[in-house]
């Protein structure tokens, strides 16, 4: 099985073996996630067990369709071929795809270096790299430290799930954000509380205590999900002492075990029966974790999988220009998935080099459309149609030398 | 008696008044100032390489520095980059003395375990082992202190804590329960800790010392430990006087390097510590971080103001504790090895 098969049902994760291939060597020294997680592609067994959810959810039942976008910017010529991006390694296993299909399909040859969020705003603020890439946008206090304005293009949408471990308790607990809140904060320390019972007076719920597991690294995955609880839960924001301090890439955990990465929050849920922590979706269906069913505005309990992941950005229409929008528990949408951020390529608005400016128009433009269909079979979540036209627009903004790039 | 001609290259005779210099000679000498020089060169660059890192280090730092004030770093003990306001000055959320006390608490739990477990294991090498058995014991240590540290840290979270987490839990049960020093061992234990972080530097330095060790007690000369068996000592007398006294400054060495392994450790303690960075947690079965895994972990994404120069200023603080707990674990070393 490889990282990227769609894993609909699944068993709690006690899979050291699983972790061991999904590169806890190569992730700890900054990357290469999906290198080591193709290496090995046979599959310890198991893995299609199908238990009964606590809540069985139609929604994320049978393949989801590729959203099949056309509307891509006209090929410019004349580009070159080759570009180099850094970022975030939320998409890095995303962007390796990508970045081999393009190269086949298109003879250019795209370098992405995955080396966090932090460090792609900052090698594109010293101009060492074609583009950058960000799980948070840039803030107009980054873009002043840039050499000039940044066009920034949301190429995935990305949802966080809450995953736990429980023995006998298998998938689709029922959690709102307050009590995931109350959990993170350090205020419910046990399963048995009342108010976690009260969410799932269906489940028997085990006596033990709550091993809470965060990330130990910055990471656009811990903005996102602080971002939600900041936005539902009144009791995380004032532990942590104002909605300022409650949400961002480094938060001052009050409570809690810190595994570095994905894999490293993965591994520390895995290994402690009654822990807590949360995880990418692409990452936590590779892995088998059993997750959350999460409560969104509509107040519906919802499965985090691609389908509820795109509908979080339904019936969001007033997007301002620079496409800077926080999408994370917006959406009214009963099967919008809540915990559902974006994630940003940053490019300078005023290229210099004709033939990197075309190469870089042509491969945005090739993400928006055609890799948004192959983002839905990896577990990434491909854009909404009203976003996608909106990113496309985007593209156009890129000139040289003062003229358009792509008109 | 003057020096034959040819002497072989002695400087003293080299004066520049000899008119009768040979080509030979001269060659040589031009090779002394080339050997000489290269040498020098070589001493010189590590010199710069240090000081050339402490200063990189302070000026990295001087920002955070300047804003927080020097001390302040290490008088704190919460670090929360989330809090860092650029306007205020105080307090400082960038306090480090919980790294310190993680630091130094891993390596004391290690040193402790490794240092009786390495005396062991080399005298049994040397001295106590059949001879069959001495070469392969002694591959065996070798291969073990060549060992990647990330490997000990993936077998420490998937080996190691499923193995200690029955003791543990036994020990958090009844000593943690215990009035006073139940703070010290109290639960409950989630596997990664300040006490796995010791244990599995306790196994990584441990290889490193038995190595040292076997070495230095083989060189003990033969002679003199027959001289204390023929005097009528017991295995143990003749290691006391024949092998002891020889090696201390090997013993002291070994430690040392096994210190610093220790203290400088990265990655291995950082996917077995629990990397909870807020503040000091009192018992040694509960999480921590230490300095080198909190620069590990945050310096990818370090975005808060003041952030970056406050790692490092870590990194910094690093080099000085580092240095100091050498120049006492020397002393204290130098004067207990007198058994």
């Amino acid at each position: 099985m490889s990282l990227f098969e769609h894993h609909l049902y699944t068993s709690p994760l006690k899979r050291p073996s699983r972790l061991l291939r999904a590169g806890w060597l190569t992730a700890s020294v900054g990357g290469a996630l999906l290198a080591a997680a193709c290496g090995g592609s046979s599959s310890t067994g198991g893995g299609g067990t199908t238990a009964p959810s606590a809540t069985p959810s139609s929604v994320c039942q049978g393949t989801t369709a590729p959203p099949g976008y056309t509307n891509g910017v006209s090929t410019v010529s004349g580009q070159a071929t080759s570009l180099s991006g850094a970022g975030g390694t939320f998409i890095a296993p995303m962007m390796s795809i990508w970045t081999s299909q393009y190269a086949s399909s298109n003879g250019v040859q795209v370098a992405y270096q995955s080396v966090g969020s932090g460090a792609g705003i900052a090698q594109l603020q010293a101009g060492t790299v074609d583009f950058g890439e960000s799980d948070a946008f840039m803030t107009d206090s980054d873009i002043s430290k840039a050499k000039g304005p940044v066009v920034q293009v949301p190429l995935a949408q990305a949802p966080v799930t809450v995953a736990y471990n429980l023995p006998g308790v298998t998938r689709g607990l029922h959690l709102d954000g307050d009590t995931i809140g109350k959990i993170f904060a350090g205020q419910i320390t046990s399963w048995t509380d009342p108010a976690i019972k009260s969410l799932n007076p269906n489940v028997t719920l085990p006596n033990l205590p709550i091993a809470v597991v965060h990330r130990s690294d910055g990471s656009g995955t811990t903005s996102i999900f602080t971002d939600y609880l900041t936005k539902e839960s009144p009791s995380w924001v004032s532990a942590l002492g104002g909605p300022d301090k409650s949400k961002g890439k480094t938060i001052a955990w009050p409570v809690g075990i810190g595994g570095k990465g994905n894999e490293g929050v993965s591994a520390a849920v895995g290994q402690n029966n009654g822990a807590i922590g949360y995880v990418e979706l692409a990452y936590a269906a590779s892995q088998n974790l059993t997750y959350a069913d999460v409560k969104n505005k509509a107040g519906d309990f919802v499965e985090p999988c691609v389908k509820t992941a795109a509908s979080a950005t339904v019936g969001i229409t007033s997007y301002p220009a620079d496409l800077r929008i926080d999408v994370v528990d917006q959406s009214t949408n009963t099967d919008a998935y809540p915990i559902t951020g974006l994630t940003w390529g940053l490019v300078y608005q005023n290229q210099t080099d004709k033939a990197k400016a075309a190469a870089l128009v042509n491969f945005f433009s090739w993400v928006l459309t055609k890799g948004q269909d192959m983002a839905a079979t990896a577990n990434y979540t491909p854009l909404g149609s009203d976003l996608q036209k909106l990113c496309i627009a985007q593209l156009h903004k890129l000139t040289l030398n003062g003229s358009p790039v792509a008109p | 008696m003057p020096p034959p001609a040819d002497a072989g290259g002695g400087i003293a005779v080299m004066r520049p008044g000899v008119s009768r210099v040979s080509l030979r000679r001269q060659r040589r000498r031009w090779g002394d100032t080339v050997f000489g020089s290269a040498v020098a060169l070589t001493g010189g660059l590590v010199l710069v390489v240090i000081v050339g890192m402490v200063v990189f280090l302070v000026l990295q730092g001087l920002p955070a520095m300047q804003h927080y004030g020097f001390f302040s770093f290490i008088t704190a003990g919460r670090w929360a980059p989330s809090e860092a306001d650029p306007t205020l000055t105080h307090p400082n959320p960038y306090g480090i003395l919980q790294f310190m006390y993680g630091m130094l608490i891993t390596s004391l739990i290690g040193m402790i375990i490794a240092v009786p477990l390495a005396i062991g294991a080399a005298l049994v090498i040397t001295e106590i082992a059949p001879r069959r058995l001495q070469r392969p014991l002694s591959s065996l240590v070798d291969l073990l202190a060549a060992v990647p540290s990330v490997v000990y840290g993936f077998w420490g979270i998937f080996a190691l804590i499923p193995a200690i987490r029955p003791i543990v839990d036994f020990l958090t049960s009844t000593l943690g329960t215990v009035p006073v020093i139940g703070v010290v061992f109290g639960g409950p234990f989630f596997g990664v800790s300040y006490f796995t972080a010791g244990l599995v530097l306790a196994i990584m330095i441990l290889p490193i010392i038995a190595a040292v060790w076997r070495e230095v007690f083989r060189s003990t000369p033969r002679n003199e430990k027959e001289a204390a068996f023929a005097l009528g000592a017991t295995r143990w007398e003749m290691i006391r006087i024949a092998v002891m006294p020889r090696a201390r400054s090997g013993i002291v060495g070994a430690s040392l390097i096994g210190l610093g392994r220790a203290l400088g450790e990265t990655i291995a303690v950082t996917m077995v510590i629990g990397n909870a960075v807020l503040h000091i947690n009192p018992s040694v079965f509960s999480q921590g971080a230490t300095m080198s895994s909190v620069i590990a972990n945050e310096f990818t994404e370090a975005t808060e103001p003041f952030h970056l120069s406050a790692l490092f200023v870590v990194g910094f603080w690093l080099l000085v504790v580092a240095l100091i707990v050498n120049v006492v674990a020397r002393t204290v070393v130098r004067r207990g090895v007198a058994l």
